[in-house]
């Protein structure tokens, strides 16, 4: 069953034809702007836009791995709006107490997520939006419906506001090294085989003897745990505990899923083209932003909203499309 | 599951109450809230308390029964919120424009009709995603879900936008016999709908569609035609709640109105009885599920619990909901 060609660019290809799109894409997008903006392929901007875009990184890459098993996670907004609170509360301790006691939190929540799921075998979604809601409550009560500000005087601030060898965020350089740990997780091992046989059928995966429910609790537990690591990063970068945050994440977070080219119905995907499509969707608000700067033009915020629909619904329509040819030839069940 | 409803039935006669929760398990909820609330709290048996509340039921009633028939299909609408802002911001720009001044009676007609016709095309356009190019609902409803309150804002430049519009404002103060106008609108739609739903052979089409859409295509009925017409009937219903939302406050600010509608209205459907698979439109369950969601924000608000305690309370309702719903399919 292993694959041995994973890492191999024509079989990446040929098994993912649905996420071509998203790396063309964002190849013009980056030409774009590198042709039209002075400072866009600049150190500042790109070290600043991979730091505040490392939260959604993480928190995509962790939702994808719900949404191949055919679930969805809804809860992770309000989690990371938990966690940044836990971890602003924890940060005297320095980083490393902090952030495993934040992403412990956060693993909490998924945790819940996977006994509602399982145990009670409420729908993903309902159970999900439970959480979310209860997290949301959960979030403000902790910290008092206020921001919790930080300790400066510990090292908790180095993950959102320093850089590795003053080149690339820490939080980036953290989130890269877990998202190539997934991905190796997801193409090479047994785990990830399973997490997508799921998607494909859960039944046949039963009958086959896979440990179902196993995996299920594992993908709700990552996603609440990557969810818990991008609150870590909310509250290190911008030295607070933000319980007000966090609206909205879940579905930037399925968008850029989605918009990497993994199927809603599961059975397919891949975490490079979730990174892509989480940069791609964070690239139309950098742009926007130059735009902006630029003076010639004045694009309101309100329009990003209407892009980043717009930009959605190209790639559903391009989607669409492959899949039905692939249904046609038979290549995809 | 089945061994313990066994036991519990081969009690016999004794009071069987996990059979009643099952069953009746929103009634059982509602009578507990208004007992509690009659105890606790204060001047809760004054007209003005029931008016305050069917205001509020109206709107989350009238968009979860549109939410109940796209869920008995087997879909979700998660764009509702937005539609509101959407059909909500675009009414005063009519009635407040040089035309909509010059002809009053015209630009208030206009200032409803239009925007619950661009409301259902914001349906059309998510029934022919999910239909035609098999879009899973959610992802269908969430390209709306963005952007749609975008345009909102993009029309309105973000702006509130008040006005004094004593006709249109009838559609969110007025009152017939003595209770609010769209207390009556909420009932008179679900009196319709609930004839649409078991007297007509669409009615049928919806609840066959959800028991089981192969099934139904492979007996010719028109699949594609019936669930385009429920995201179109959703859309529009959300539209008309945006409308007396906005004429509720005598103001329109795209950014707050209908905003987490979408949660109220499935948490309204799922409460009121319909089953996320689909194959079930109880519209009158979702007037009742809208009371028990409305009911529990006013307990506690009047009660001086916090927002963020009540927040939790609904995720408990829901999970409790669907968690008694699961068990009644087993």
């Amino acid at each position: 069953m292993l694959d041995t060609n994973a890492f191999d660019l024509r079989s990446y290809i040929s098994r993912n034809p649905q996420s071509i799109a998203v790396w063309i894409a964002l190849a013009a997008l980056i030409t774009f702007g590198l042709l039209r903006y002075d400072n866009f392929g600049g150190a500042y901007n790109i070290s600043s836009f991979l730091n505040y875009n490392s939260m959604f990184i993480i928190i995509s890459v962790g939702m994808s791995f719900v949404i191949m098993t055919g679930g969805i996670d809804l809860s992770v907004g309000s989690v990371a709006a938990f966690t940044s609170v836990v971890a602003a509360y924890m940060s005297p301790y320095g980083i490393e107490i902090a952030l495993p006691i934040a992403v412990l939190a956060g693993m909490l929540f998924g945790g819940l997520n996977a006994f509602f799921i399982i145990a009670l075998r409420i729908p993903p979604f309902i159970a999900t939006l439970a959480t979310m809601l209860g997290a949301k409550g959960g979030a403000l009560v902790i910290s008092g419906a206020d921001t919790i500000a930080v300790d400066w005087g510990s090292n908790f601030t180095k993950m959102g506001m320093e850089k590795v060898f003053n080149i690339l965020p820490w939080s980036i350089v953290v989130v890269g090294i877990i998202v190539v740990g997934l991905w190796f997780l997801l193409e090479k091992t047994s785990l990830g085989r399973t997490v997508l046989a799921i998607g494909g059928s859960e039944d046949a995966s039963t009958l086959m003897g896979l440990k179902v429910n196993r995996t299920k609790a594992f993908v709700y537990l990552l996603s609440g745990g990557c969810a818990g690591l991008a609150g870590v990063i909310l509250a290190s970068g911008f030295g607070a505990g933000q319980p007000l945050e966090g609206i909205g994440w879940e579905l930037s977070a399925i968008a850029a899923v989605v918009v990497g080219g993994t199927l809603l119905t599961g059975g397919l995907g891949s975490v490079p083209a979730t990174v892509a499509g989480a940069l791609l969707l964070g690239l139309v608000f950098n742009i926007l932003n130059f735009e902006n700067g630029l003076g010639t033009i004045s694009i309101s915020a309100y329009w990003q909203m209407v892009i980043r629909g717009g930009f959605l619904f190209a790639v559903i329509l391009f989607q669409a499309r492959v899949m039905s040819r692939n249904k046609r030839k038979g290549r995809v069940a | 599951m089945s061994a313990q409803n066994y036991v519990s039935q081969s009690f016999g006669p004794a009071f069987n109450w996990k059979k009643v929760l099952r069953n009746h398990g929103g009634l059982v909820a509602l009578a507990v809230i208004l007992v509690f609330n009659i105890l606790v709290t204060p001047n809760f048996l004054q007209l003005q308390t029931l008016f305050v509340n069917i205001s509020q039921v109206a709107t989350i009633a009238i968009v979860a029964m549109g939410m109940t028939l796209v869920i008995a299909t087997g879909g979700i609408d998660l764009s509702v919120g937005a539609i509101m802002a959407l059909a909500g911001a675009i009414a005063p720009l009519i009635f407040q424009s040089e035309f909509g001044q010059m002809y009053p009676v015209l630009g208030v007609a206009l200032a409803i009709g239009f925007p619950v016709l661009v409301a259902m095309a914001c349906g059309l356009f998510n029934g022919a995603l999910v239909s035609i190019l098999k879009v899973q609902p959610i992802i269908a409803t969430l390209i709306l879900f963005i952007s749609g309150r975008g345009i909102a804002q993009v029309l309105t430049n973000g702006n509130l936008q008040t006005f004094k519009n004593p006709a249109f404002s009838y559609l969110g103060t007025g009152k017939i016999l003595g209770l609010p106008f769209q207390g009556w609108l909420a009932i008179v739609i679900a009196i319709v709908l609930f004839w649409v739903i078991n007297r007509t052979i669409f009615g049928r089409y919806v609840l066959a569609v959800g028991g089981n859409e192969r099934a139904a295509t492979l007996s010719g009925g028109p699949v594609r035609r019936v669930k385009i017409a429920v995201y179109i009937i959703c859309g529009a219903l959300a539209g008309l709640a945006g409308l007396i939302v906005v004429a509720i406050n005598s103001a329109s600010d795209a950014a707050r109105n209908g905003d987490l509608m979408e949660l109220d209205a499935i948490a309204a459907a799922v409460v009121g009885g319909a089953l996320l698979q689909g194959g079930r439109a109880p519209i009158f369950g979702a007037i009742l599920g809208a009371v028990i969601i409305q009911l529990v924000k006013y307990t506690l608000l009047a009660n001086g619990v916090e927002d963020e305690v009540a927040l939790i309370a609904k995720a408990l309702i829901i999970v409790a909901a669907v968690y008694v719903q699961q068990a009644r399919k087993e």
